[in-house]
């Protein structure tokens, strides 16, 4: 009953994280409606921007952080202007490819300027692992769901009450209203790009402080399509639900079955609920249903 | 200068080749590749062969994604059963090269019908997701199922035999690597002149103007799903063949990846950009690995700067045809050839 209840805990605590970085994903989708093969590496590039101002500058935590959360707006802004200004109105596998493709030019440039090597940053977070109860939970972790959860929280007030956050949800909901209302859709695009690299970056960040980084860490952002198929593509809280779940059904699966087969369940099971929901509820527990116009 | 359209039986309108001149370039071209072997080293053969199978599954893939609409992010792992498949039939059950050509091709395509089930409830993106999560499932089937396929460690295959000769230099698979890739070209080709070709362009193009010109959606899509995936077994066992070593490492998502920038590259939705794209892929980045291979010795930290240039590159590639030339090579090749067709004038 431990081990389930510790593996539950830790399941969350990942989850909220991949909440964060699923909640990139889903910014850029809902205000766009393009998929965004590239969130990993917009998270592997977060992580070594912060690396890069934390221990090559020597800077202290914060502004680092808000260093971060800058570089990778521009990174956002430079992405959408540079590129897929010029993919508007093509078709989807145009889209999706440029994508791939730009996720294969920021990790070659990654490992171009930061070398493959593994790195690690210091503890941002106390080190002592935080009780709760009869489970241990590692101190980077806890924390770096805590830190999670406000960012959403953050995000998701943003999107609510703030002008640009109303705005980018009009533009998501109809461009033509959005156009005629005055919304400077254009700009709604490269805000929203913005805004889900940072998401992406702070996610990354996060990650990094809890295992290191390495070139390779946006396969993680594989992961992050069983969730927002789970939660639907254009819902906020579904990316957080979503993360939840498939961080617990990751933990928990691979806590049990990997004896068995000597590995790897932890990366199969989130693949293995996508086939699952696909099959049951295409457009996840909060998504809308797409209409095909004709 | 050919000019206007001068047919009088629908089988001329239809001519893959369409004039004498055409097809007797043809012919020059079929003999050159005759000679080709006789005139290099065994490294570009290599090469030749490699490019030849990634022809197949490039053929394959353009079939279901150029022709049929359905983005596919898997076709690495179709490739790579085939490759298992044969791999496994030719050390625990001893069957000939002949045998096992079809017979991966087959179990390819049977497990394409099944990942090609869930079009019956969704598709475009949701399909590509649907793909992502097989190509997935089926890499971790291939490292972790270690009593079949051999785990991380893989299966080593010895060379083919075909009517006793046995396939044991690049030279003599060449033989038989290229004609296998030209049966597999002109079965493309000819798919887009019959009825089940013309049905994979009609889903493509409208598939609820297809489904009310009486076109059985879910039918054809498992039609194109299933011939993909044969084209991409069959590529599978020739590569085992070629490489005589067939492990996981060879069919992870990189790969998927990197058959879809093929035909991006070459054109979606031709056989000949297929083929161009196959070709670039393949040699552009060989080349740059040669090309690094002239700085070898020099200073180690500009080694570590010039190695992942492989991986921007390929990334380049992709995003700036998508920007500047969306139909690909073939597109460009076919302007070229208009402008020569036309000139000097310029319609």
């Amino acid at each position: 009953m431990d081990i389930l209840l510790q593996l539950i805990v830790s399941g969350i605590a990942v989850g909220g994280v991949y909440a964060l970085i699923a909640l990139g994903f889903v910014l850029i989708y809902k205000a766009t409606s393009i998929i965004n093969f590239a969130t990993g590496e917009f998270m592997m590039i977060g992580a070594y921007f912060f690396y890069t101002f934390m221990v090559m500058a020597g800077l202290p935590p914060i502004p680092s952080f808000l260093l971060v959360m800058l570089c990778s707006a521009l990174l956002g802004l430079f992405v959408e202007r540079a590129i897929l200004r010029h993919m508007l109105g093509q078709p989807t596998i145009s889209i999706v490819m440029v994508t791939i493709g730009l996720s294969s030019i920021l990790m070659g440039l990654a490992e171009m300027i930061w070398s493959t090597d593994f790195k690690s940053f210091p503890a941002l977070f106390p080190r002592a692992p935080v009780i709760i109860g009869d489970i241990i939970v590692r101190s980077n972790l806890f924390w770096g769901f805590v830190v999670a959860m406000l960012a959403v929280i953050i995000f998701a007030l943003l999107f609510k009450y703030a002008k640009v956050g109303v705005a980018m949800r009009a533009t998501a909901g109809d461009q033509m209203a959005a156009f005629s209302m005055g919304i400077n859709v254009r700009s709604m695009f490269t805000v929203a790009w913005s805004m889900g690299a940072i998401a992406a970056a702070l996610g990354g960040v996060i990650i990094g402080n809890i295992g290191g980084i390495q070139p390779t860490l946006g396969s993680i952002g594989l992961k992050i399509f069983p969730v927002v198929i789970l939660g639907g593509l254009d819902s906020i809280a579904g990316a957080v639900v979503g993360g939840f779940i498939v961080g617990l059904v990751e933990n928990i699966a691979g806590g049990y079955l990997d004896p068995y087969v000597g590995g790897g369940v932890k990366d199969l099971a989130p693949f293995v609920v996508l086939v699952l929901i696909l099959f049951i509820k295409p457009y996840g527990l909060f998504g809308k249903q797409d209409i095909e116009r004709l | 200068m050919r000019m206007g359209d001068f047919k009088q039986t629908y089988a001329a309108d239809e001519a893959v080749f369409r004039s004498g001149t055409v097809r007797f370039w043809l012919v020059v071209l079929l003999l050159a590749m005759a000679a080709f072997p006789f005139m290099v080293g065994p490294y570009l053969l290599y090469m030749a062969n490699l490019t030849g199978v990634a022809i197949i599954a490039a053929v394959g893939l353009n079939i279901l994604t150029g022709a049929a609409g359905q983005i596919s992010l898997g076709h690495a792992a179709f490739v790579g059963i085939g490759a298992y498949t044969s791999a496994i039939l030719t050390t625990k059950l001893g069957l000939p090269f002949l045998v096992c050509l079809p017979l991966s091709g087959l179990s390819a395509a049977f497990f394409g019908i099944i990942v090609g089930a869930p079009s019956m409830r969704m598709k475009g993106l949701y399909l590509c997701i649907a793909t992502l999560a097989a190509q997935v499932i089926f890499d971790f089937i291939f490292v972790h199922w270690t009593p079949v396929t051999g785990g991380i460690r893989g299966i080593n295959v010895p060379s083919a035999e075909l009517f006793g000769y046995k396939l044991d230099t690049e030279f003599k698979l060449y033989f038989v690597t290229i004609p296998i890739m030209i049966a597999a070209i002109t079965a493309a080709r000819n798919l887009f002149r019959t009825r089940v070709g013309r049905a994979f362009i009609a889903i493509r193009d409208r598939d609820i103007s297809a489904e009310l010109m009486g076109i059985n959606l879910f039918q054809y899509k498992l039609y194109a799903f299933a011939a993909s995936s044969f084209y991409a077994g069959v590529a599978g066992c020739l590569q085992v063949y070629l490489l005589r070593i067939v492990t996981p490492e060879h069919f992870p998502l990189h790969e998927s990846i990197r058959y879809l920038a093929m035909i991006i590259v070459g054109g979606l939705g031709s056989v000949l950009g297929s083929i161009f794209g196959a070709i670039f892929m393949t040699m552009v980045p060989e080349a740059l690995q040669s090309g690094l291979a002239l700085f070898q010795g020099m200073d180690d930290k500009l080694m570590s700067y010039l190695f992942p240039l492989q991986t921007v590159v390929f990334g380049l590639l992709i995003v700036v045809f998508l920007v500047f030339e969306p139909h690909g090579l073939a597109e460009m090749w076919r302007r070229v050839k208009n402008y020569f067709r036309l000139w000097p004038f310029e319609h």
